[in-house]
């Protein structure tokens, strides 16, 4: 491992906040040739997968391409911490971060999975959180930061309708851990720690059920 | 987050409770609020929830009623339906008063419907809850209000007066989070200090030029100034105005995040910044800061210096997307 360039990486993305930062012009055909060791875990459509027991791979299909590299760039840094993903975010130079990025963005979203096994019951209390909130917790609807029908809005806020259940469970629980701490001002870790088990459950389960940005 | 402090701090609450049909997670909001730091209701004062969308599917009203009150409800939400009919700016009626119009401290919409037909001193006449609707259209929403006693007028009349269900006519008591009570105003304001901190706290979702962000025909987040923001007669302009909102509401899920000081240093720049022109306006900046200054613009800066570079602010004749200055439904009553 090479300490110094994670380090000055480190530090540029402390003086500029993740959105502000300049992008590097991708290309799908290169990324499509970079990606190929995604493949295993993303598949080749990028669809991923829920997985039942262990790591679920979240989709990447169709996620903004900004988002994607701003993800990427985070796991090379350490500042989104995952032990799966860091060796595979490593290998990537920025220029395959942003082919990659746009290699994903431009494929065509699937359904999401884990959603369909929940009762009636759960998946209405997913969507009274995803489309309106529950004030009474303080819990602000998913949408109004994640878009019209959570499908994503601009490069901050990433489509989460149509992710998979056991993935969106995991991120929620490791905002809630304070294990992703990589949003800008804490905005999803807020909400994530205002939610029970049962909350993640039912809007993970719900969201699993949406279609996904059609692009 | 349900705590032990519940229990303690609402035996008090009893008491005054008991005047209103509360709804009954009453006591979740205001333990939740209180954690966040809201003052805690004092005893003298009216508390109220108002029912969600949801308790009106299992209540037993008319379901004709349902279905209007869903109307209002859904107009209230995405009033962006009504662009370039209604609506000439980026926002909802939510996009101000957050949580449907629900919230304590983000000026819940249900006290109107109990406290109207009341004198209000910016148009110095008895107005009643369609006309207070409509005054949100003319200025807040750069727009023209629906007719009176049309099918929206009367699906958004309904449902505010469904969230005030069960509050008496006229109360005595003062009402629990009105409004957006401001914060102790500062001794200096800067606008610089509120530049940076918009630019490190806000911009993030309402753009760097303040221009909000729309996906496809709805509104994600609304423009805090610009042509698609509300109009220079809008209430929000007002600098305590601005600073109670922000204070008790922003950055969204985050309320009370920001200092006193912080508050008031980014109200005061974001009112520093152009949006369409009052529809009250004269003709002259001046004149008719003269004419609405006593009642509502000395509280904002209209007709001021900038203080970054001493642009007079409101001094053109922009009145945004909307192509008339003035609805035909602002107009004085005298009932002679
Ligand atoms: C061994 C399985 C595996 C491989 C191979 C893999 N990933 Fe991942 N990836 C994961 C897992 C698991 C996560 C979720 C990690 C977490 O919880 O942070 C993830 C997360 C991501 C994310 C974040 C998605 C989001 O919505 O925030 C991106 C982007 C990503 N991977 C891209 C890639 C790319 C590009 C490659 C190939 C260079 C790759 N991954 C290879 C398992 C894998
Ligand atoms: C105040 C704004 C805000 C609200 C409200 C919000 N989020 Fe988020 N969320 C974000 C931001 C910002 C990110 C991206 C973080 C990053 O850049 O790493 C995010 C990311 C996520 C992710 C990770 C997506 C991925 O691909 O890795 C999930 C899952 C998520 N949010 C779920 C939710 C759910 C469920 C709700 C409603 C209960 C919600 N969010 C409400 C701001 C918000
Ligand atoms: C730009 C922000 C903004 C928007 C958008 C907005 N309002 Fe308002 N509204 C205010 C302000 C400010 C007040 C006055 C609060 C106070 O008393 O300090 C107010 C007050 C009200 C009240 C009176 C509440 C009371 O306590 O008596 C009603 C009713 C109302 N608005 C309805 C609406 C409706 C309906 C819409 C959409 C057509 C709307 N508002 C859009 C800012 C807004
Ligand atoms: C996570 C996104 C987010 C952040 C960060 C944020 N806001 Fe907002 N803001 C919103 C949303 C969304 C609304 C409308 C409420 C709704 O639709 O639920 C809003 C409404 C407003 C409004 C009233 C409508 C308008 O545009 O005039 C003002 C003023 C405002 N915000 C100021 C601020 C200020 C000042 C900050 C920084 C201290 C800030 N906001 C940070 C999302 C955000």
């Amino acid at each position: 491992m090479n300490y110094l360039p994670t380090a000055i990486l480190f530090l540029t993305t402390l003086t500029l906040p993740g959105w502000l930062q300049a992008a590097t012009e991708g290309d799908a055909s290169r990324g499509a040739e970079a990606a190929a060791v995604c493949a295993s875990c993303h598949q080749a459509d990028g669809s991923g997968k829920h997985n039942e027991q262990g790591e679920s791979w979240p989709q990447l299909a169709g996620l903004d391409a900004d988002y994607i590299a701003k993800q990427l760039r985070d796991y090379k840094s350490g500042q989104r911490q995952n032990a799966t993903m860091k060796p595979f975010a490593n290998m990537l130079s920025e220029q395959q971060v942003a082919d990659v990025a746009q290699y994903y963005s431009e494929m065509a979203p699937h359904p999401g999975q884990g959603g369909d096994s929940a009762s009636e019951e759960v998946l209405q209390r997913g969507r009274i959180l995803a489309q309106r909130g529950d004030w009474s917790e303080y819990i602000v609807s998913c949408k109004s930061c994640h878009g019209p029908d959570n499908q994503g809005a601009g490069s901050v806020f990433p489509g989460i309708a149509g992710q998979h259940a056991g993935y969106i469970e995991s991120q929620l629980k490791a905002w809630q851990a304070g294990d992703r701490t990589n949003d800008p001002q804490d905005l999803m870790g807020t909400i994530a720690r205002r939610l029970s088990d049962d909350d993640i459950r039912a809007v993970a389960a719900w969201l699993a059920t949406q279609p996904p940005q059609a692009n | 987050m349900k705590s032990t402090l519940t229990c303690a701090m609402l035996a008090g609450s009893v008491l005054f409770t008991a005047l209103v049909s509360a709804n009954e997670n009453t006591d979740d909001y205001i333990n939740t609020l209180t954690e966040l730091g809201f003052p805690a209701p004092k005893d003298n004062q009216l508390v109220h929830i108002p029912p969600t969308l949801q308790d009106l599917e299992q209540s037993d009203v008319h379901p004709e009623l349902k279905r209007v009150i869903r109307r209002g409800y859904d107009l209230f939400t995405d009033t962006q339906q009504l662009r370039g009919e209604n609506v000439f700016n980026n926002m909802n009626c939510s996009s101000c008063h957050l949580g449907d119009g629900r919230m304590p401290f983000s000026a819940p919409v249900w006290p109107a419907a109990v406290t109207l037909p009341g004198y209000r001193g910016k148009n110095d006449h008895v107005n009643n809850l369609e006309e207070r609707i409509a005054g949100c259209f003319t200025y807040s929403m750069n727009g023209k209000p629906p007719e009176y006693g049309s099918d929206d007028m009367l699906a958004l009349a309904a449902y505010h007066q469904w969230l005030a269900r069960g509050v008496p006519m006229y109360p005595e008591k003062p009402i629990y989070g009105r409004g957006f009570p401001a914060p102790e105003r500062p001794e200096e304001l800067s606008y610089e200090r509120g530049e940076q901190l918009y630019q490190e706290q806000c911009a993030v979702c309402h753009g760097d030029n303040g221009g909000g962000l729309q996906v496809g025909e709805k509104t994600v987040f609304p423009a805090p100034w610009g042509d698609d923001s509300n109009n220079w007669g809008a209430g929000l302009v007002r600098l305590f105005t601005a600073a109670g909102f922000i204070k008790n509401n922003m950055p969204l899920g985050q309320p009370l995040s920001l200092s006193d000081q912080e508050a008031w240093d980014v109200a005061y720049f974001i009112s520093s910044q152009e949006r369409p022109q009052d529809p009250r306006y004269t003709g002259d900046v001046a004149e008719t800061l003269e004419k609405y200054g006593p009642t509502f613009h000395k509280h904002s800066l209209y007709g001021q210096k900038r203080d970054s570079d001493g642009k007079v602010l409101g001094d053109h004749s922009n009145t945004g997307d909307k192509d008339f200055l003035k609805p035909d439904t602002v107009w004085p009553r005298t009932f002679e």
